[in-house]
């Protein structure tokens, strides 16, 4: 692997280690990378800082290539980083502006080349699926990819995929849908009932956070952070924390990584919980939907104990966490734990077992582990990928994996596996707070400059899945690039497909059972 | 069947006795903050400068509500010496302003419209817009539906189409791809409607105002009732809606 850099989760390297490539040889590189297995973690473009170009071009010592050369191609850079066998691999390039997709070979790629297009204006050739992502102007003010005046409305030049043929009907929903949630659009080609084709269409949600995260003081970094997808403020903050900690040489005591880790169990135990009510609710089992739905509720208000609101907000900041936690609270959450586990166990066995539920969840919307998903749905179809294993951070190399007895990749192991990592993670918090915890509080105030010209990747197990930020800095300590990746980037694509030859009635239910992140995704 | 009934008989029941009966929130909750006037020049000067919302004006010891995320970063820096911030729930508002607070709010009914208790009093159906937020203050609105809060015995519920709403309850700071699903939902509902701006990035921008990318709702629509908060608590909701409508 001479030609990437081997990288570690949260551990920051200069930028002039990552090997830099002529685009061919890059694009040659991560596609055999990608053939031997590996996952796309990262794949973005930035612009580069004047300063840090000539840093760049006078300490690049590769003989073989001519690094001006490339200046002319163009004058945006393109960094992947792939995972494969618990190793990361970095890499960097000058893009061209028209450059040939590896989505042609591989389709791993496919929705990372569409968000370089849309954020940079540079052409992915022959990408098979050309479409915007979010629906924005590119930063660099050239000419749009897709041909689209951002003056009129949402979603402007976007080709629909189409059936044809006599019986082919099509639905549209959304974006405002009928109930309290966010917006999207959805399109379904349709024979009869069945589904031949799901196309989601987002952006509605886009605010624009990765500009603003470069261009904000750092006072505001964390509130902006933890906006990006309140149900995983905890995992965002982390991911963030951890990054700024290897960019300013930090080191959280062990009693924050501790709470860091609980509070992002806590987290996937209020989510999942809320997710098994949701889709007792969609098949109309309404006794584990009322309970499951109250269950949560007893999750979010132990993050509020520790946090102060019900999401974990503004407890996880670079360095530690701003609260301890005091011995009352520590067994209030104990002890909540002990009464609510058999609540859980009784409503779950009440779910799974029910004959009418059984009917709704099983072989449903079966989704073949050959689309790489991550987290819950990755491990639902058999992928077996969790980053508390892979890449541990905080307390994790400490704590055992989760084993999960069901992944054919419906809906039903969807549901178990939710029911297994809610079990698994109450068992972590009775194992993390057996022990009083101490540690120093810290506040964040943002008066600090970062390790200049320099990278973090960063990778947490949020409770949908591998959520990962990528950090790049310039020559004065600003940030250059600031990368988000939710797992639910990955795994849209898996509702998508678990849709094909399902009935267009149980896409409430499938839906459900993937409950991805729009904000999370629209950033 | 026997472990449905099994299980409701465990479950037991659980709604709130709210507002018959008081409710207090754990005293960790970070709610309606108490400003110390007090307090050093020096002191209130760093909290509004550390501040990453920009909430806080110093000179008259007052923090906006509506630009808040209750972060708490004031209260620790100054060790208390700022501000307290109390586990009360309560603290909506009705006019933009009164939402620069320094602790007391003024009595939402007095400032509320009047034309809404009659109308809506016994029956109010809201259309939810979710505008560009992080969507936990959708979900701590959703949660009003479980059986502990509620919120239909109060007679106020959420409707699926604006045109059988009586008003929309907006949140996010309003993105520019949701400018037009708004502005059509808003001009769906039948006069007279309401409009009711949950969550500090429906009332200010939030944390993400500054983007280009977002449009401020009340250049947009008229707002007849602000619920602060990042995400308001079901209950800071809960109360609003009870004030407001009753
Ligand atoms: S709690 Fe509110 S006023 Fe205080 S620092 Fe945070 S955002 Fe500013
Ligand atoms: S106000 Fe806070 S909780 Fe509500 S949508 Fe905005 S960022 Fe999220």
């Amino acid at each position: 692997m001479a030609d990437f850099l081997t990288i570690q989760n949260g551990r920051p390297f200069k930028r002039i280690q990552v090997p830099y490539l002529h685009f061919s040889e890059f694009r040659t590189n991560l596609l055999k990378l990608a053939f031997k297995g590996a996952e796309v973690v990262q794949f973005f473009a930035y612009q580069e800082d004047p300063s840090i170009k000539e840093v760049l071009m006078l300490g690049f010592n590769a003989p073989s290539r001519d690094f001006f050369s490339y200046e002319e191609e163009g004058t945006v850079q393109l960094m992947a980083v792939l995972r494969k066998d618990h190793q990361l691999f970095a890499v960097q390039t000058t893009a061209p502006e028209t450059f040939d997709a590896l989505s042609r070979q591989d389709m791993r790629f496919q929705l990372f080349e569409r968000e370089i297009a849309e954020q940079f204006g540079l052409i992915p050739k022959d990408h098979p699926w050309l479409k915007p992502v979010r629906y924005h102007a590119n930063c660099r003010g050239v000419k749009d990819v897709f041909g689209n005046d951002y003056t009129q409305d949402i979603p402007g030049n976007y080709p629909y995929f189409q059936v044809e043929g006599e019986e082919i009907h099509e639905v549209g929903v959304g974006p405002v849908h009928a109930g309290i949630i966010e917006p999207g659009h959805f399109r379904f080609q349709c024979i009869g009932e069945r589904v031949l084709h799901l196309e989601i269409q987002l952006g509605y949600q886009h605010r624009g956070v990765e500009p603003l995260l470069t261009s904000v003081p750092f006072k505001r970094l964390p509130i902006l952070i933890e906006g990006i997808a309140g149900d995983t403020a905890v995992g965002n903050a982390l991911c963030f924390s951890q990054a700024m900690e290897a960019l300013l040489n930090l080191t959280p005591d062990d009693g924050a990584k501790t709470l860091r880790t609980v509070a992002l169990e806590l987290e996937r135990i209020a989510n999942h919980v809320g997710d098994l009510g949701a889709l007792s609710g969609d098949v109309a089992f309404n006794s584990s939907a009322a309970y499951f739905g109250r269950i949560r509720g007893e999750f979010l208000n132990l993050l509020l104990v520790m946090a102060g609101n019900r999401f974990g907000k503004n407890l996880v900041r670079p360095g530690g966490v701003t609260m301890g936690l005091i011995e009352d609270s520590r067994n209030l959450i104990l002890s909540k734990i002990k009464e609510l586990r058999p609540e859980i166990k009784e409503v779950g066995d009440l779910l799974f077992s029910a004959h009418t539920v059984q009917a709704r969840f099983d072989g449903c919307g079966v989704v073949s582990r050959e689309i790489p998903l991550v987290g819950v749905a990755g491990r639902a179809s058999g992928i077996d990928y969790d980053v508390r294993q892979a890449f541990p951070t905080e307390k994790y190399s400490e704590i055992p994996a989760c084993l999960h007895t069901r992944t054919h990749g419906g809906v039903f192991s969807r549901a178990m596996v939710r029911f297994e990592e809610i079990l698994h993670s109450l068992d972590i918090i009775e194992r993390l707070l057996q022990r009083p915890v101490t540690t120093q509080p810290v506040v964040w105030t943002g008066e600090v400059s970062l390790a200049s010209s320099s990278c973090v990747t960063t990778l947490n197990e949020a409770w949908r899945g591998e959520l990962s930020h990528c950090v790049l800095t310039d020559s004065r300590g600003g940030i250059l690039r600031y990368k988000i990746k939710d797992p639910s980037f990955h795994n849209w694509t898996g509702l998508a497909m678990a849709l094909r030859n399902e009935e267009i009635s149980d896409f409430p239910l499938n839906n459900k059972s993937f409950n991805l992140s729009y904000c999370g995704f629209d950033l | 069947m026997l472990k449905i009934l099994k299980t409701r008989i465990h479950q037991g029941y659980r709604t709130s006795q709210y507002p018959t009966k008081p409710l207090t929130l754990h005293r960790h909750f970070k709610g309606l903050p108490q400003v110390n006037t007090a307090c050093r020049d020096e002191m209130a000067q760093r909290c509004a400068e550390m501040c990453p919302q920009e909430a806080i004006d110093a000179k008259k010891r007052l923090i906006d509500l509506g630009k808040c995320v209750f972060c708490g970063l004031c209260e620790r820096i100054s060790n208390g010496e700022f501000v307290h911030f109390t586990n009360e729930f309560a603290m909506a508002a009705t006019r933009r302003e009164d939402l620069l607070t320094s602790g007391a709010m003024p009595d939402l009914t007095v400032h509320r419209r009047k034309d809404v208790q009659g109308l809506f009093g016994r029956s109010v159906q809201l259309r939810q817009v979710s505008a560009g937020g992080c969507n936990a203050c959708e979900a701590d609105t959703n949660v009003l539906n479980t059986p502990f809060f509620d919120l239909s015995r109060f007679g106020i519920g959420f409707a699926a189409s604006p045109r059988h709403a009586d008003g929309i309850h907006v949140t996010g700071p309003v993105t520019r791809n949701m400018r037009e699903a708004l502005l059509r939902t808003y001009d769906a509902v039948p006069e007279p409607k309401i409009v009711i701006a949950a969550g500090c990035c429906a009332i200010s921008g939030g944390p993400f105002r500054g983007s280009p990318e977002i449009i401020p709702l009340e250049t947009l629509v008229p707002v007849d009732l602000y619920i602060p908060g990042c995400p308001p608590h079901p209950m800071t909701n809960l109360d609003a809606f009870l004030r407001f409508f009753k």
